[in-house]
């Protein structure tokens, strides 16, 4: 007997606070317009997608001491946007990425349960930690947190929140207005945490959502960041979109499971990928050429070896050779408040496989960035496409992927006219909605019904 | 249109209504509160009956009757919705009216209050604002383990020092978010493909606020609200409220109990804002500085209303549901029960006073949101005292504001 075809899972990312929007091209609408989140998440539910997913912003990007001003700046407050885009939407998930650094559980948890409820069930939280100072200034704590204790952080924050979550059961609301009595139970939301990072206690005061608590996400992929969503998420958005590197991955986390007590379907894996859609597949070759020549131009690339190296390297001429010298060792300062410069763990090591990959190719130092800094994760026909997809989905190299367009809002429309149609014709992508929670979607059986402490179920 | 300065009129929307029985009246919707159709619904209603704009309110704790600990209390609303999230869930149903959520400024961080609120104006096309409130709650403390909170009695000298500790925080607080509404100039985001800039660095601008609760460095994430400054408003009792009022705030919310209280009410706010150089009238913004003319508060009255037709039918009801609740409900505002005709009497008798318009609190939910869309509305455009469609697009607007440029422009 056959293995039985897995579903194919899609999901829609608003990009924009990195070079992956070509803002320059006349199709690029506003980041910050109402109408083109609206547009994309229109585009995402009309396509049967899962959800969409925002990140968060807490302190513009600088390098070398200025404000960065060569990609998107600017961005709304993801709570805010996400409950807006509930009003345009009836079934398509709200993920946003929320920090549990510079937040307090009580009004995290308070958010995502009044988001969950304004939603109907489609709230979720991409758990996410800043540390550093510099990110800190904006908040009245300051940088308190040490890197080593980040995921100490998140986890702790993350399990008081669920705590809040599940202080009501569920059943506490009777509003019984014969008798006069709202509340079945006077102690409702009661809870109590008490840590070296959380000492609270009291009752909440959002009662239970339709979900129970919202979807977790996370995104870390150190062996740390893996443990974590493994004991913890419902869905990693991960990095990992290549068939090996992907299998690997997946592989390695979903391996991880049993040993807290979960089974494989209930973590999925949706990398992160961006694609070109064209006639043919060699359009679409052409066109991401001349994409990654406008996401990375001359400016950009000396700005990303910047990155790299650890210093000012404005002197050098991003059609010429990569610099000789090493990466300047020691902390990344030239760049700050960017999650992607904790990403070069052997700054010498990567530099030079960037000069062998430039001997090998003859490449100018914006070639070669070109070539390291990621291509598209999808090229071609919508066939080819579809068929891409659905391989490493059944190869088991994720479980789908969070579409990232580089044109927005308008960016998904073709993907969506052309692609998705193609998977539903294989019947591996659903045709319409079948429930009404992000939870289903996702195919995850709903949260347990919280016991209070010491009652019998 | 009589030479009247006009009326601003706003709801005060809470739970099932302000009476805390109103949940159990027949076209009450407890098991709704928690809904976004219930909200959605409330508030296109009073976008019907032409209001200025509706206020949400919140908290950080369950809904107390007591005013410093929990009641474990059974028999009222209990368990809310976080108010800028249900500001944000209607926005997009809603062409009009301002939308003005509660936030409470002593445990939360300015940073994402500023960037909330601004993401508020541009879901809505400018029309949010926002009304702040300190919280001197021990249990509202104890649910974020940060600082203790002294407990505040009247008339209590230590407590004064709480207190004005706490609305010296909020005018912080309103100093930062206000700040950061104007860190990115108007025209920031330029697009200029020649020199690949996405945005003029020069039209950014950190904020460097230094003060005794928090600092914040900035510039916000979010650009310049389409508004510029959201209004941002307050309600206020006592002198150290009043102060809030004055040096930082464009709404005053006021309780008096009759026309001649509300008269020194609004002199007592005229006169702080005298001495901290703020023009009593006049003016079109905010221009910027601490020693430039800003256009005072507009100050509204809030009341409680019971409001039906038919000579004694509202005091009936209002008396019902305070046997209902087992006690006379009393509340910091002044409680009116009687016509939406005899509503119309007051309010125009009290402008007098120097009111700016009123926050009309309804006892029981929908029913005298309707009264007050469906009945006094109509008897105040009868008397030439209210609009008769929306003139303008953003709540400034509809405020008689005009709209200020950014304080870091040059």
């Amino acid at each position: 007997m056959t293995k039985p075809l897995k579903q194919v899972h899609l999901a829609a990312h608003f990009p924009g606070v990195n070079n992956t929007t070509v803002w320059s091209d006349p199709r690029s609408g506003s980041h910050i317009d109402f109408s083109s989140f609206a547009h994309l998440a229109q585009t995402a539910e009309r396509a049967k997608m899962d959800f969409l997913f925002l990140a968060e912003g807490l302190r513009l990007r600088e390098q070398n001491g200025l404000i960065y001003d060569l990609d998107v700046v600017g961005r709304p407050d993801t709570f805010t946007v996400l409950a807006a885009l509930a009003a345009v939407t009836s079934h398509l998930g709200l993920a946003g990425t929320i920090n549990s650094t510079f937040n307090e559980p009580y009004e995290v948890a308070r958010q995502f349960a009044s988001l969950d409820h304004l939603s109907g069930g489609r709230a979720a939280w991409n758990v996410v930690t800043s540390w550093d100072a510099f990110t800190g200034e904006n908040f009245r704590r300051g940088g308190f947190l040490a890197q080593d204790q980040r995921y100490e952080r998140a986890r702790t924050f993350l399990a008081t929140a669920s705590e809040l979550f599940d202080s009501w059961r569920g059943d506490e609301i009777v509003a019984d207005s014969d008798s006069g009595v709202f509340l079945a139970d006077p102690l409702a939301g009661s809870f109590a945490h008490h840590d070296a990072h959380f000492d609270i206690s009291g009752q909440f005061n959002v009662p239970r959502s339709p979900q129970g608590r919202p979807v977790i996400f996370q995104a870390g992929d150190s062996g740390d960041g893996r443990e974590f969503a493994a004991e913890c998420a419902d869905a990693i958005c991960s990095r990992h979109g290549t068939l090996g590197e992907g299998q690997a991955f997946y592989a390695d986390v979903k391996g991880r499971l049993a040993r807290h007590g979960r089974t494989p379907d209930q973590l999925l894996i949706l990398p992160a990928a961006t694609f070109i859609l064209g006639d043919t597949d060699s359009d679409a070759a052409q066109e991401a050429r001349a994409v990654r020549r406008q996401q990375v131009s001359g400016q950009t690339a000396i700005k990303l070896a910047e990155q790299l190296w650890n210093r000012d390297l404005s002197g050098y001429d991003p059609d010429g050779p990569l610099p000789e010298i090493d990466p300047d060792p020691g902390e990344n300062t030239i760049a700050r408040g960017r999650a992607s410069v904790r990403m070069h763990r052997d700054p010498v090591a990567v530099a030079r496989q960037w000069r062998e990959r430039a001997a090998a190719g003859n490449l100018s130092m914006r070639e070669v960035i070109i070539e390291v800094t990621g291509r598209q994760s999808f090229i071609g026909s919508a066939a080819t496409i579809a068929e891409s997809i659905n391989a490493l989905v059944q190869a088991d190299a994720s479980d789908g992927f969070i579409l990232v367009p580089h044109i927005t809002p308008g960016g998904l429309d073709d993907f969506a006219g052309q692609v998705v149609p193609l998977l539903q014709e294989r019947g591996v992508y659903r045709t319409e909605y079948t429930g009404r929670t992000l939870r289903d979607h996702l195919g995850l059986a709903p949260h347990p019904a919280a016991q209070r402490a010491g009652e019998a179920s | 249109m009589t030479d009247r300065p006009p009326l601003h009129l706003a709801v005060a929307l809470d739970g099932a209504g302000w009476h805390p029985a109103a949940w159990r009246e027949p076209l009450a919707r407890p098991g709704d509160l928690l809904t976004a159709g219930y909200w959605a619904g409330l508030v296109t209603e009073a976008e019907a009956g032409l209001l200025d704009f509706v206020t949400f309110e919140d908290s950080l704790s369950l809904q107390p009757m007591r005013r410093l600990e929990p009641d474990g209390a059974t028999d009222q609303v209990r368990g809310r919705l976080d108010a800028v999230l249900i500001a944000a869930r209607v926005a997009p149903l809603t062409r009009h009216i301002g939308l003005v959520p509660t936030v409470v400024v002593t445990h939360t961080e300015p940073f994402h209050i500023s960037k909330a609120i601004a993401t508020l104006d541009f879901v809505s096309g400018g029309r949010a604002g926002v009304r702040v409130r300190v919280s001197s709650r021990p249990d509202e403390a104890a649910h974020f383990g940060r600082r203790a909170v002294a407990v505040a009695e009247p008339r209590d000298a230590a407590s004064l020092d709480t207190v004005t500790g706490l609305f010296g925080e909020a005018a912080d607080y309103v100093e930062v978010i206000r700040r950061l509404w104007d860190s990115w100039e108007d025209d920031a985001e330029i697009r200029d493909v020649a020199t690949g800039r996405f945005v003029d660095r020069g039209k950014l601008h950190y904020i460097d606020f230094e003060g005794r609760w928090f600092s914040v460095r900035g510039p916000s994430i979010t650009p310049r609200p389409p508004q510029g400054q959201p209004p941002v408003a307050a309600l206020a009792h006592s002198a150290v409220p009043y102060q809030l009022v004055a040096r930082s705030a464009d709404l005053g919310f006021v309780t008096p109990h009759d026309a001649g209280h509300a008269a020194q009410i609004v002199a007592e706010i005229r006169a702080l804002e005298a001495d901290a150089g703020r023009a009593g009238a006049g003016g079109t913004g905010w221009p910027g500085g601490p020693l430039e003319p800003r256009p005072g508060a507009a100050v509204l009255a809030d009341l409680v209303v019971f409001l039906d037709e038919g000579a004694g039918v509202a005091a009936a009801r209002r008396d019902r549901l305070d046997e209902r609740w087992g006690r006379a409900y009393r509340s910091d505002a002044e409680i009116f029960a009687g016509t939406p005709g005899q509503l119309a009497d007051l309010l125009l008798d009290w402008q007098a006073a120097g009111l700016g318009g009123y926050r009309l609190r309804p006892a029981a939910l929908p029913h005298d949101l309707t009264q007050i869309t469906r009945g006094l509305v109509p008897e105040l455009q009868r008397r030439d005292a209210f609009r008769r469609g929306y003139e303008g697009s953003t709540l400034r607007q509809l405020l008689r504001l005009g709209r200020p440029a950014s304080r870091y422009a040059a």
